[in-house]
């Protein structure tokens, strides 16, 4: 392997590295669940994203080139968006603290029966 | 919107275009038995599954979806460097808020969409949509819906508001016209 190649595989490794740690350092350092959430959710997106692009670039290079790694990457953009959504909407029905300066506490609903059990006597 | 397909046989094109370009990156090539065996799966399969799901607005701008989704991975980027800036920084100067904004889409897959790429991008994350689906009645207009989301830092909330429903709403309504 040619030696820049190996600069921007580690320099894509460490990228990535250093995204997914300061999306972990997030969910330590937040003070309450709702501001937790916002590490994980982003900062891991990219992260994941920079150690795929290393190792795309890797065994293309050693070997035949490999791209299966783009799967990965379009299913995490697709489900990390759902378990954050998941985890927020649970937070919610379990009427979780937040810290007291969040603002438009009001704006969130009480959660709501659904119609058909409404309809019962 | 659409809920119809163009014909009986292709319900779903981008779905069979998707099925297709993910058997080839299953297989990492474009052998000929692989192109013809990932054609067959990707006519087959939507056709099989149709009857499990309700049917979807079909895309009718496709150029137009593409630059939403490099659009929405230019923000991504943007918004991890943003949101780790924000966790690295001093904790007290964040605002954390929740917003309410008023939705122009009505059908679900388009909401969703939206709520997918509010979350992926700068300081937002979508939590809820009010009123919830399932207390429509059926025959009767839909009511406004709203989006709830909470915001990491919020700045100003109009101009939040704002920017969501320009740079992601309005491609969406007309990526699938409605």
């Amino acid at each position: 392997m040619q030696h820049w190649m190996e600069w921007a595989v580690a320099f894509f490794l460490l990228l990535g590295g250093c995204f997914v740690l300061i999306g972990s350092i997030g969910l330590t350092r937040m003070p309450d669940f709702f501001m937790r959430l916002h590490g994980p959710t982003k900062a891991t997106t990219l992260g994941m994203g920079g150690i795929l692009l290393g190792s795309i670039f890797f065994f293309s290079l050693t070997g035949e080139v490999s791209v299966h790694e783009l799967l990965i990457t379009i299913f995490l953009l697709i489900t990390a968006p759902i378990s954050a959504h998941m985890l927020i909407k649970t937070a919610l029905h379990h009427k979780l603290t937040a810290i007291s300066k969040t603002r438009g506490l009001e704006t969130i609903e009480p959660a709501q029966r659904k119609a058909h059990d409404r309809k019962m006597p | 919107m659409r809920l119809t397909p163009k014909y009986r046989w292709l319900p779903t094109p981008f779905r069979s275009l998707l099925l297709f370009m993910v058997w080839l990156l299953l297989n990492q090539s474009i052998e000929a038995v692989h192109l013809f065996f990932g054609v067959i799966l990707a006519l087959l399969i939507p056709l099989l599954t149709l009857r499990f799901r309700e049917p979807q607005p079909l895309i009718e701008r496709p150029l137009l979806a593409l630059r939403y989704i490099l659009l929405v991975i230019a923000d991504i980027v943007t918004a991890n460097i943003q949101v780790s800036m924000l966790i690295l920084g001093p904790k007290r100067r964040l605002n954390p808020a929740f917003v309410r904004v008023p939705l122009d889409l009505q059908h679900n897959l388009p909401i969703t969409i939206l709520a997918s790429t509010v979350s992926m991008t700068p300081g937002t994350v979508s939590a809820e949509v009010y009123p919830s689906a399932e207390l429509f009645v059926e025959g009767e207009p839909m009511p406004q819906r709203y989006l709830l989301i909470h915001v990491l830092n919020l700045t100003d909330e109009n101009e939040l508001i704002e920017s969501i429903k320009q740079r992601y709403e309005m491609p969406l309504k007309e990526i699938f016209q409605c």
